[in-house]
């Protein structure tokens, strides 16, 4: 098998059996992103050289013996994690020359752990959109394609890039973040797995900010297995994020593959929502009888605030990214433009440097803190959050996951919706309430729809249970035995 | 709620972002639009219920009061825009 095609546990079983080394391995990646990178444009920095030079010492680790869970597995980084000493753009003009002096957290320990880096995947500008269109680095093309139809489709987003690149053979897997559903909509959108782990999972130290109370980082890769073995890197507790949370980080590739006789699979009634089209609708039935055909128990629950969840999520996200992003001010990093006074070049740096939607966040948030709005905006979506929360604390106390589909359609073409901001925030109906209720969930591709698109459910489970998720996603992904791949790849552009 | 072109221009102001006044008319429809929508949370009831502010997992944590980092000056002056020696400079605030 080609080695873009394989899974990073297949690929780390051969590393270590000495069938191809870490510089073989990591130049197929190398190579497959010099020619497929120029048109689906996942990757706005390469480090090829770096990559090759770092898989030298991983080839001089493995034949010490000395190999650690990914010695030589080349990934991508979402251009949102700080890189020490590689430029860090999240996607904006306002970061296109920042070189970070330090690493996050989630990149330290994935390098500690013996992983490649091969580049920083693009993304939506500062992670906020949902069909990876608002980088100022351009567009990333979805490596799928329509049957019998050459449109260029979104890949998702806001992660669009990591997905791209995974399901492309650009990368074995990349790091996500996710908002609210900026690692699962891409997944589903790409036919990968994608998985959102708790809020407090993963530091989000060295993670440039959108919405704080939001943001997770979080693995994507082409199995559960390899998402599994990506989280047992990135999560763990750090002194360096107040919000990181000190609880041990359990064994999560023994979570593959465990039964699931009498696990309680919750089917949240709302998740039946106008606009869900009639294919998803489909791979969600089948995904009840393949869960009830390994012994899951199906339980109806009601999850009654679900359809509050994005105007909640678009009072929230926006107020967070408006005081997050006041640090973009011309002044100690980032681009300037000069202006007479001290306001004038504020204003002029700002306009320059922001793209339209993140401008349009950064006022909406702006104006739901203002005096006089407060407490009409942004405390009322506080409270409905609490509600959300306890929607699903309650369903936990009856069921132990839930299933519901990823989004509402597959991937669109690129200019397929309308320009209308509340029309794109709606693919994200079905991701937001448990980024709202900080749950952790996942996206795991099930199979193919009319068009010849891949299709994700997503699985929503207990603070701190991602083994659950692990093992249900694990037994949707055997019974759905999905290995279909894009037609753009590494492997078919030889 | 609705917003007016003269708060648009206010928001702009107290955002920092600079607008031309063509931009207004594009831009009061943009958050009118997402204002108009976000109106439905007015069905919730939410009397007596607390607002979320964490998810409750981590609890707010002390350290020794001591320093823990430092000494690097060069690296956090490595990105400033238009940095004179070991300083940041910014326009003339002072008339």
């Amino acid at each position: 098998m080609s080695l873009t095609e394989l899974t990073i546990a297949d690929a780390a079983s051969g590393l270590r059996a000495r069938k191809f080394s870490a510089v073989e391995l990591v130049r197929a990646h190398t190579d497959a992103i010099a020619a497929l990178n120029p048109r689906l444009n996942a990757y706005i920095t390469t480090t090829a050289d770096e990559a090759l030079k770092a898989a030298q010492q991983a080839d001089d680790v493995l034949a010490k013996g000395e190999a650690r869970a990914l010695t030589g597995i080349p990934l991508g980084i979402k251009d949102l994690f700080c890189t020490n000493g590689v430029r860090t753009t999240a996607a904006s003009n306002i970061l296109k020359n920042f070189v970070p002096p330090y690493e996050s957290t989630v990149t330290a320990n994935l390098l500690r752990d013996g992983a490649v880096f091969v580049g920083k995947t693009n993304l939506d500008e500062f992670a906020m959109g949902s069909a990876n269109i608002t980088s100022a680095f351009g567009p990333v093309e979805n490596p799928w394609k329509r049957n019998g139809d050459e449109a260029a489709l979104v890949p998702g987003g806001s992660s669009g890039g990591s997905a791209a690149a995974v399901a492309a053979g650009l990368a074995m897997g990349a790091t996500g973040t996710d908002t609210g559903g900026s690692i699962r909509q891409p997944a589903a959108y790409c036919g990968i797995v994608g998985l959102k782990p708790t809020y407090g999972r993963c530091s989000r130290f060295g993670t440039i900010a959108y919405a704080s109370s939001l943001d997770q980082a979080g693995p994507m890769a082409r199995s559960v297995r390899d998402c599994a073995i990506m989280l047992q890197s990135m999560a763990g507790f750090d002194e360096r994020d107040s919000t990181s949370v000190n609880c041990d980080v359990p064994d999560y590739s023994a979570a593959i593959g465990r039964s699931l006789k009498g696990l309680k699979v919750g089917i949240p009634a709302e998740y039946r929502a106008e606009g869900l089209s009639a294919e998803i609708a489909a791979a969600w039935q089948q995904g009840i009888e393949w869960l009830k055909a390994a012994g899951c128990e199906i339980v109806d629950v009601s999850l009654p605030h679900t359809k509050y969840g994005l105007a909640t999520y678009y009072i929230v996200a926006p107020a967070e990214c408006s005081s997050n992003l006041a640090r973009y001010d011309g002044l100690r990093f980032g681009e300037r433009v000069p202006g007479d006074t001290l306001d004038a070049m504020y204003e002029a740096t700002r306009r320059a440097g922001f793209g339209p939607e993140v401008r349009r966040r950064i006022m909406m948030g702006t104006y739901v803190l203002s005096a006089g709005y407060y407490d009409a905006y942004y405390l009322k979506a506080q409270k409905v959050r609490t509600l959300i929360r306890r929607d699903f604390t309650e369903a936990f106390g009856k069921v132990d996951v839930l299933l519901t589909p990823t989004a509402p359609t597959p991937a669109f073409a690129q200019g397929e919706q309308s320009d209308d901001p509340v029309q794109m925030y709606l693919n994200d109906i079905f991701t937001v309430p448990a980024s709202m209720a900080g749950m952790p969930a996942m996206s795991v591709p099930v199979g193919l729809g009319a068009t010849g698109l891949p299709l994700g459910l997503q699985l929503i489970g207990r603070p701190f249970d991602e083994e659950t998720l692990l093992a249900t996603g694990s037994a949707l992904e055997s019974a759905a035995g999905f290995t279909h791949r894009p037609a753009i790849r590494a492997e078919a552009a030889k | 709620m609705s917003l007016d072109p003269a708060t648009v221009r206010r928001i702009a102001r107290l955002a920092r972002i600079g607008i031309d006044e063509s931009d207004v008319p594009a831009l009061q429809g943009e958050l009118n639009g997402i204002l108009g929508w976000v109106e439905q949370l007015n069905e919730v009831d939410v009397e007596g219920v607390p607002p979320m502010v964490g998810t409750g997992h981590a609890a707010l944590r002390t350290r020794p009061d001591v320093v823990t980092d430092g000494n690097c000056r060069d690296a956090v002056l490595s990105n400033a825009p238009d940095g004179v020696g070991p300083f940041y400079t910014v326009p003339k605030v002072v008339e």
